[in-house]
Order: C-alpha cells, then structure tokens, then sequence
C-alpha cells in the first residue's frame, strides 16, 4: 500500500511529515505528506491557526484527528499565517484525497530562508520513512 | 521483557494481499482497515460487511454439571434458553461485582459453547477452571485455536445468507443457532453481532475459514459485501452503544453500572458476585456510564476528563471509555462514567479535549437504531 504513495520532487519534506512549497514570492504553502495521510486514515478534523499568527520552526501550529488517532501538526519553516485552508473545516477529507493539492493547510510568509536548508528532498524523505 | 510474537488468524495472508492495515489488538495481529473506516462502517449500515473475528476464543462445556456450572459463573439466567441452539449475552462476574469477560452462550444440543473476548481467553479460562471442582460430571476444551469465526453484518446479511444457506438462515430468529454447509463447508452459526445491525456469526472450522472467507466475499459481491477491520467494528459498536471489555467494562466495574442490567438476573439462585450485584442493586449505583454527544468537531477519546462546570477549577467527575466520530450519525459520540447525579439524560456535561471544555450531552442510548 506504501508503495503507492507519491512524494512530489518539487516539495521540501521535514522529519514530522509535513511538506513545504515555496510559492517563489516568499510565501510557502505547508500540507502533511501521503504517509502521514495514509497513517492517519479517515481524516475528521483539521484545527488550524488564525492567519497573523507566528511560529517558529518546529513549533505546533494545529492538530489533525482521524476516525483512529490525533496527532499535532509542527511547523516545517518559521513564518507568519497568512491564510488557511478553510474548506478543511466541513471537507476534512481533502487531505487524504489530495494532500497535496485541494488538501494544503496553510499559506506563510516565510521567516527565515536559511532554515530550508534543514529540510529533506523527496528521496531524503522517502528514505526516512522506510526506516 | 521478551518480545511476544503477535498469533494470526488463518486469514491474516489474505488481509495483507488485499491491502490491509494490520495492528496488534490484544496479542493478535488482526485487520484495523483495508481502505477506510467510514467506507467500511457505511457499507455495514447499508449494504454487509465480513469481519474476521477468529481471534475470539471459543470454550466447550460438556457433561451433567455443565448447567449448573455456567449458571454459577455467569450473571444471566440461563433457564432463559428454554430450548436447545439458543444464545444469550452475559458477563462472568467477579466477587467484587466487578467483571471478568463478557461473552454469549450458545445451548447447543448437546454442549454448552462459550464465545469470550479474544484479549481474555487466558484470564477466562483460569478464571472458570478455579470453580471446576465443585461439580463432578464436567468437561472443559478450549477449542479457540480449532475454531474460526465470521461476523456477516448488515442490512443484506439476511438476503445474503438465504443465498448461500437457504430459508433455515433467512428465518432463523435473534439469538438462535443453527448448523449448516457453505459451499461444502461445514459451518455453524448464530443470529448475533457486534454492529447494531442485523446479521450473522458463522463458525468454522479454523483450516476452513480462509476458503469460505473468499467464498462469501465472491457470493456476496451482488449484495455490495465488503470486507471490514477492526476499526469499523469499533465504530459500528460504539454507535450502538455495545461494550467493549477495556472501555465499558473491567474487573472493577459491574454489569449494573455499565447499563447492562437488561442481561442481569438477580432473581436466580447463587452465582458469583450476585451479593454485590444485589447490593448495587439495593443501594443504588454510585457509578453509572453515560452515552455523551459532544459537540464541534474534536474527538473526546479514551482517558479524557468529564466535568460538570467549564470552570478551569472544577473537578474531574469521570473519564471517556470510548469515543469517536459517529460516522452514521454524523457527529462526536462517546461513553464514560461519571456519578449517578450526573447520568440522567439531559444532563450538560464537558470534555476535556486537549485543554479546551466541550460541551457534551447526555443522551438515551443507543446513538444509533438500525432501521427494521
């Protein structure tokens, strides 16, 4: 089944399974990954922050509840929120039908450019995960 | 601590070859999902689903006592199986009032066949062979490891079995039992589940259960089958307000305070725990568990505190034992207990999910009723 599951070349990935796309205006787009997704199962409930909100990297920034579990969601890049997914909150299952796409959580603008550096390739992160 | 291998059912390589999630529930290594819990819990409300429960363990009561001992061990009243290939739903009850398993008894016509909780079969059987002695012409077997189970659940569970059975399964009533063949198959089952639907649990033999997992899940393609995990079976459970041993029930919480009264015999003559049954009974419940519609769209689950006020400085007055999203209903349900002041219907209650208090109602069980 994990075979499955994509992870686009284009994306940063980070060790807590969230993914980052910088959008080349210094904003980012930040969703969770297709193996996140896929562990999770039925996604029920997506809490996400207030857009003006600022977070470090690495800090907790929403929760995210399946039918099974809930987990905390972390911050892949510092940034402040400047919008969120809202049709997460009546459509939670857009992120296990396209975590990448209709499925993102937020937009940021980003806080430190340096802190990319950190993150994993797509192949970095497959590694990670069958580990 | 030695790490324990997980035991498997005889269908766990078909689990994997269809895509499964597999867990560790209870020492087994069981099916949680093949794609999604909603999905299969759906499929169970509208159409049926096929569970794999082999890993529940069956135990064979034989010889001249073996009326006299199950009456001492269990809280129902098995004078209620006027007839032979009947099943009532009961609980082994301890000298605390406390419980030990819960489980159905089948009178079969010639034995006696017990049906406990897969995570308790250990516990079950020490716990019934202390009282063995007192009675003289007994006869125990643990069959659980010989004997496969199937639960066949939903709306088109009846249609689908007078297809592969005929009229005798169709007809068959609630809690009766009968014995038949499936495709050659030798099987036998009830009119029992776990799900709040109609439907069936079919036995078979443990090296037969692979074959006619894969015959009723071909058989059953023109009823819309399914297969389904654990996960559904707990969700379905929940939504119809059924106990699951380790959430609604322990050793330390009776069949009285769990709402379970209906299955409760305190007319019969000596069994163990009846005392404090019969003092609960008397005295009234401290304790009571209480079906909770919480509201918004976080989860109360297991261990998360109840209270009666949003005061930051209010007490904890009991915990969640089970909760999830009622996928049929549509919204956050759970069980828990809390003081019998706080059972009463209606009773505004608040979860402590994740340090914020939400509201949740006491309603009247259960959450969901199939529609007849």
């Amino acid at each position: 089944m994990a075979a499955t599951l994509t992870y686009p070349p284009e994306l940063k990935y980070v060790k807590t399974h969230e993914w980052v796309h910088l959008n080349g205006d210094g904003t980012a787009t930040i969703g969770i990954t297709a193996f996140a997704a896929d562990q999770l199962g039925d996604v029920t409930y997506v809490e996400l922050p207030k857009p003006g909100t600022k977070f470090s990297i690495e800090e907790k920034f929403g929760v995210i509840e399946s039918v099974k579990s809930v987990s905390d969601l972390f911050m892949p890049v510092s940034g402040e929120v400047v919008s969120i997914n809202e049709r997460l909150s009546s459509e939670p299952e857009l992120v296990n039908n396209g975590c990448y796409s209709e499925g993102w959580m937020l937009k940021v603008k980003l806080g430190n450019d340096s802190e990319l550096n950190k993150t994993l390739s797509a192949d970095q992160y497959k590694e990670f995960i069958v580990e | 601590m030695l790490t324990q291998t997980l035991k498997e059912t005889p269908l766990a390589d078909l689990h994997r070859a269809a895509g499964a999630r597999m867990v560790d529930f209870a020492g087994w290594n069981m099916p949680v999902q093949y794609k999604s819990i909603i999905k299969e819990h759906m499929t169970v409300r509208q159409a049926v689903g096929l569970f794999d429960v082999c890993h529940m363990g069956e135990v064979i009561v034989t010889g001249k006592d073996a009326k006299p001992f199950i009456q001492y061990l269990i809280a129902n009243d098995l004078e209620k199986l006027q007839n032979p290939n009947t099943a009532l739903y009961t609980q082994f009850v301890n000298e605390n009032g406390g419980t030990v398993d819960d489980l159905i008894v089948y009178r079969r016509t010639n034995d006696y066949l017990l049906v406990v909780n897969a995570g308790n079969i250990d516990k079950d059987w020490n716990w019934i062979n202390q009282f063995k002695d007192r009675f003289k012409d007994l006869h125990l077997v643990d069959e659980s490891d010989k004997t496969g189970l199937l639960a066949l659940q939903g709306p088109k569970a009846q249609a689908l079995m007078k297809e592969l059975v005929g009229e005798q399964a169709a007809s068959l009533p609630v809690f009766h039992y009968a014995e038949s063949i499936i495709s050659g198959i030798k099987i036998s089952f009830g009119r029992t589940g776990y799900t709040g639907e109609d439907g069936y649990e079919i036995f078979v033999e443990t090296s037969k259960a692979a074959a006619l997992w894969q015959d009723i899940l071909k058989r059953g393609e023109a009823f819309g089958i399914e297969p389904c995990g654990l996960g559904a079976r707990d969700t379905l459970r929940l939504e119809a307000c059924l106990p699951l041993y380790g959430h609604e029930l322990d050793d330390k919480t009776s069949p009285l305070e769990a709402g379970l009264g209906f299955s409760v015999s305190l007319d019969k003559p000596d069994y163990i725990g009846k005392d404090r049954l019969v003092a609960q009974k008397t005295n009234g419940l401290k304790k009571k568990l209480v079906c909770l519609v919480s509201e918004g769209k976080a989860l109360p689950r297991q261990g998360y505190a109840i209270k009666a006020s949003t005061q930051a400085i209010a007490p904890v007055i009991g915990s969640i034992a089970s909760g999830t999203q009622g996928i049929a209903v549509g919204y956050p349900i759970a069980t828990g207990y809390v003081p019998t002041e706080y059972a009463k219907v209606g009773t505004q209650l608040y979860v402590d999910i994740r340090g914020n208090s939400v509201p949740a109602k006491v309603v009247t069980r259960p959450f969901y009723k199939a529609k007849k």
